[in-house]
């Protein structure tokens, strides 16, 4: 008696085969996880449901909801499912809510649209859901805008559209990975809270094992549009019957190999931060007048030894950015110095800080956007090399290039494509390429697997540990991935409201926190040992 | 908000500022005294002497920037050198042509491009777009004096519903008045709606790949409404900063449109004054026009944080 059932759906895109013989069924009151790496055909499989595919798309097959033939429905149809009996909340919170109406607005639209109800009455009801999702009246009235929210608040507004009709079932497509492991941990809460008060269904997708086994009931395991495995979660990840389930639960707890960490505390250390403070100006709130300024960095102070591993954790917004962009003298303290290699950089200019800046290098999150889609990898992965002291020849140069393709498992052949002919992962590897070139003694690097699926996750943090042993870089891995600062780092920094709140081994502060900060950071990081381990003895 | 606004305000009033400074500044330069033209060639040098002195123009140069720029203020333009009459009551005569001439072009314009732009983006790709799309290229690449010389063949040569050119003035009454601006707003109106129907298309197209969209057909909302709830306004920006761009290029336009169609207009005196060189009513006229540009993109400077929330909070 399932609400949703999908049998033999097969889709395709111009000529492109996106999904093939899919199987998915989700019951009343259940909870399906369906997990996969980009490019698997999750998302297409919702928007299947939802027939909300691009123009070009053809589904063979039989998709039934609640009796209904959803493939052979007509439009007319669809809408008055759409939003009334399945609702649907998306990746992006920045951007899912539309920047002109007011979040009452855009709530009450859907209630007024299906129920005819007047305006007076539909904002009532988007102001119960509202509270109901978190949105208390006092701090948030119907007349906020998004851009007034924070990305998790836009994901309540978000939800509180989806559930306003009390759907039959909730897809939720990734609904929780832009937010930090805080707030993704108050978000799933919710949704669980919604799916056991009115027996909703929900169809969670996501790319992370660990949250969606936290989460559900039943879990299907798909890949290149095909389903590899399909059971109920706790079962299905603990005897991973399938090869593919096994590497993806071994890629999503994956560790890379590393040796002792370099001999740390011996000969000076390699990056000073002494008493750095960073205040932004306030919001202006009248003409002449602002509120205060936030103080985004408020007195920190840190040390890296030569090749050492550092994580800066935190949830967004603590200043962890802001600090990072410091350190690489790309932003300057209100207070504080900053030495590097035993010389100041925070009173330094332009020219001067040449030296510097070819001993550092940055890696930056998102693969897609660090790299101009018009210039050639060559020129690309070369752009540091200006900062050399003796510019190399056009030979010299592809010579260089060719040797940091390599020390990056690229091959030097690539030097003369463009960004687009990579994938994400390899695109990865690109930045660190370009990060590697000038043989930095240390690389910043912000957020640099959260964008990547979990076996390129895997590779890459692989990639870092050999070139930690390889070149003796240090690395200072700014993350609000836990799972992340474990594999890699020997010292972990958590930093809560432009505060550094504590400091130690990374082992020691991730098993026994102390401070308030890192004991919700790590309370709220998804584990997937321990996921399964409450699962097994849920289902027995 | 408030910082907002009185920010627009403050660019607005220094944009005008600096350009009547140049505007001086132009016919400060440019060669020929205008005693001696007003003279003749046989007056003596005495008497232009005398004239220059009455007219003050033997003045220090700030004081008769300053003069000028006074006179401006309490809409004193000066005489006209060729018409000898107060530069104040020819404009504001040809401005009974030219200001509604504008007017219903930009109406006009706006009205055929918005409707087109729409119609074009929701079926992208498909033969109503490309048409629309084909048709708009060609508005854009023909020159509209020689569209208004096509409907003047057709509308009032061959069909005889308008006259062909002039203009009975005001007084005649409102319907023959308008009557006669028709053909010559419809070919103001008919390049700028073509530029108009591309940017709202463009901008559409950009919209209707926002996320938001997407949450909006999700709620259940049918693809029309969404495009009409949710897309319009937000691609509303650019078609506005367009929109105000394009007035200044109507005015432009006026200057040969009255010509073809023998309007006295704003333009067709700008044109005299320029081969007359009556200078005090370039100035003028020019001053008018620069103004009148300035005030339409305060207008929409304003308009967009109307459209949009965010600009309303930011500083």
């Amino acid at each position: 008696m399932s609400l949703l059932e999908i049998e033999n759906l097969s889709l395709t895109i111009g000529d492109t085969p996106i999904l093939k013989d899919l199987q998915l069924s989700v019951a009343p009151g259940e909870v399906m996880g369906l997990v996969g790496e980009s490019g698997s055909g999750k998302s297409m499989t919702a928007l299947t449901t939802m027939r909300l595919l691009p123009h070009a798309a053809r589904a063979t097959g039989r998709v039934s909801f609640d009796g209904i033939d959803i493939l052979a429905a007509t439009e007319d149809q669809m809408c008055a499912l759409r939003g009334d009996d399945i609702g649907m909340v998306f990746q992006e919170p920045m951007t899912a809510l539309n920047p002109v109406k007011t979040i009452g607005e855009q709530v009450a639209e859907g209630i007024r649209w299906h129920t005819k109800a007047s305006r007076a009455e539909a904002e009532e009801r988007a102001r119960k859901m509202l509270d109901r999702v978190g949105l208390p009246s006092a701090k948030f009235p119907l007349s906020r805008y998004p851009h007034e929210l924070s990305g998790g608040q836009r994901q309540r507004v978000v939800i509180a559209i989806a559930c306003a009709l009390k759907p039959k079932l909730l897809i939720a497509d990734e609904p929780t990975t832009a937010l930090d492991v805080v707030i993704q941990a108050q978000i799933l809460d919710l949704l669980r809270d919604l799916v056991a008060e009115s027996r909703m269904g929900l169809l969670l997708i996501s790319h992370d094992l660990a949250v969606v086994t936290e989460m559900a009931d039943r879990i299907t395991i798909l890949r290149r549009g095909e389903v590899m495995e399909t059971g109920e979660t706790a079962r299905t990840l603990s005897e991973q019957l399938d090869p593919y389930t096994r590497q993806l639960a071994q890629a999503s707890m994956h560790v890379p190999a590393r040796a002792k960490p370099h001999a740390t505390g011996e000969g000076k250390p390699l990056l000073e931060v002494e008493g750095v403070t960073r205040d932004y100006p306030g919001r202006r709130i009248a003409l002449f007048r602002r509120a205060p300024d936030i103080r985004a960095v408020d007195d920190v102070s840190l040390a890296m030894a030569p090749g050492q591993s550092v994580a800066l954790v935190g949830r967004s917004g603590c200043g962890k950015s802001t600090l990072a962009r410091m350190i690489l003298a790309l932003d300057r303290p209100k207070s504080g110095t900053i030495r590097f290699r035993g010389e100041t950089i925070t009173d330094k200019g332009e020219a001067e800080l040449k030296p510097a800046r070819r001993d550092m290098q940055p890696v930056f999150q998102d693969p897609y956007g660090s790299f101009d889609p018009r210039q050639k990898v060559e020129k690309l992965v070369a752009e540091p090399l200006h900062v050399l002291e003796k510019q190399p020849t056009r030979a010299e140069r592809r010579e260089m290039v060719a040797h940091a393709l390599h020390e990056v498992g690229l091959d030097q052949r690539d030097m003369d494509k463009y960004p687009h002919e990579f994938s994400g992962g390899q695109r990865q590897r690109l930045s660190i390429a370009r990060a590697i070139i000038t043989r930095p003694k240390l690389v910043v690097a912000d957020e640099p697997v959260s964008a990547l699926d979990v076996s390129i996750r895997a590779q890459i943090l692989d990639l870092f540990a050999e070139l930690n042993q390889k070149l003796g870089i240090a690395y200072l891995f700014i993350t609000h991935d836990l799972t992340v600062a474990r594999a890699i780092t020997d010292e972990v920094l958590v930093m809560h409201d432009g505060k550094i709140v504590e400091r130690g081994k990374t082992s020691e502060v991730l098993d026994h926190p102390q401070s308030e900060a890192a004991k919700a950071l790590v309370a709220a990081a998804p584990d997937l040992h321990r996921a399964i381990a409450r699962r097994m003895q849920e289902q027995g | 908000m408030t910082a907002y606004l009185l920010k627009r305000f403050a660019i607005a009033l220094a944009t005008l500022v600096l350009a009547s400074m140049v505007v001086f500044a132009v016919l400060e330069i440019l060669p020929g005294d205008p005693a001696r033209l007003m003279l003749g060639m046989n007056a003596s040098a005495d008497q232009v002497e005398l004239l220059r002195n009455q007219m003050g123009l033997n003045a220090p140069l700030a004081w008769r920037y300053l003069h000028w720029a006074g006179g401006l203020l309490s809409l004193d333009f000066g005489r006209s050198y060729t018409y000898s009459v107060p530069v104040l009551d020819l404009v504001r005569e040809r401005l009974a042509v030219s200001l509604p001439l504008a007017l219903i072009a930009l109406a006009l314009s706006t009205i055929i491009a918005i409707p087109v732009g729409l119609f074009s983006a929701s079926r992208r790709g498909r033969a109503g777009d490309t048409v629309a799309m084909g048709a708009a290229q060609l508005g854009v690449a023909v020159p509209n004096f020689w569209f208004a010389l096509m409907l003047i063949y057709v509308f009032a040569v061959w069909l005889r519903l308008v006259p062909a050119g002039g203009f009975p003035g005001w007084g005649a009454g409102i319907w023959p008045a308008a009557k006669s601006l028709m053909l010559p707003a419809v070919a103001l109106a008919l390049p700028q709606a073509a530029i108009l129907a591309r940017v709202t298309r463009s901008a559409l197209i950009e919209v209707l790949n926002e996320d938001y969209i997407r949450t909006a057909r999700a709620k259940g909302l049918p693809y029309r409404a969404v495009l009409w709830r949710h897309a319009l306004r937000n691609a509303m920006i650019p078609v506005l900063t367009i929109l105000g761009l394009q007035f200044a290029f109507l005015l432009a336009g006026t200057i040969i449109i009255e010509n073809v169609f023998y309007l006295p207009g704003l333009g067709r005196l700008v044109f005299q004054a320029i081969t007359q060189r009556d200078l005090i009513v370039v100035e003028s006229v020019v001053m008018l026009l620069v103004a009148a540009v300035i005030a339409v993109n305060l207008v929409v400077d304003l308009s967009y944080a109307v459209v949009d929330p965010r600009l309303r909070s930011r500083q």
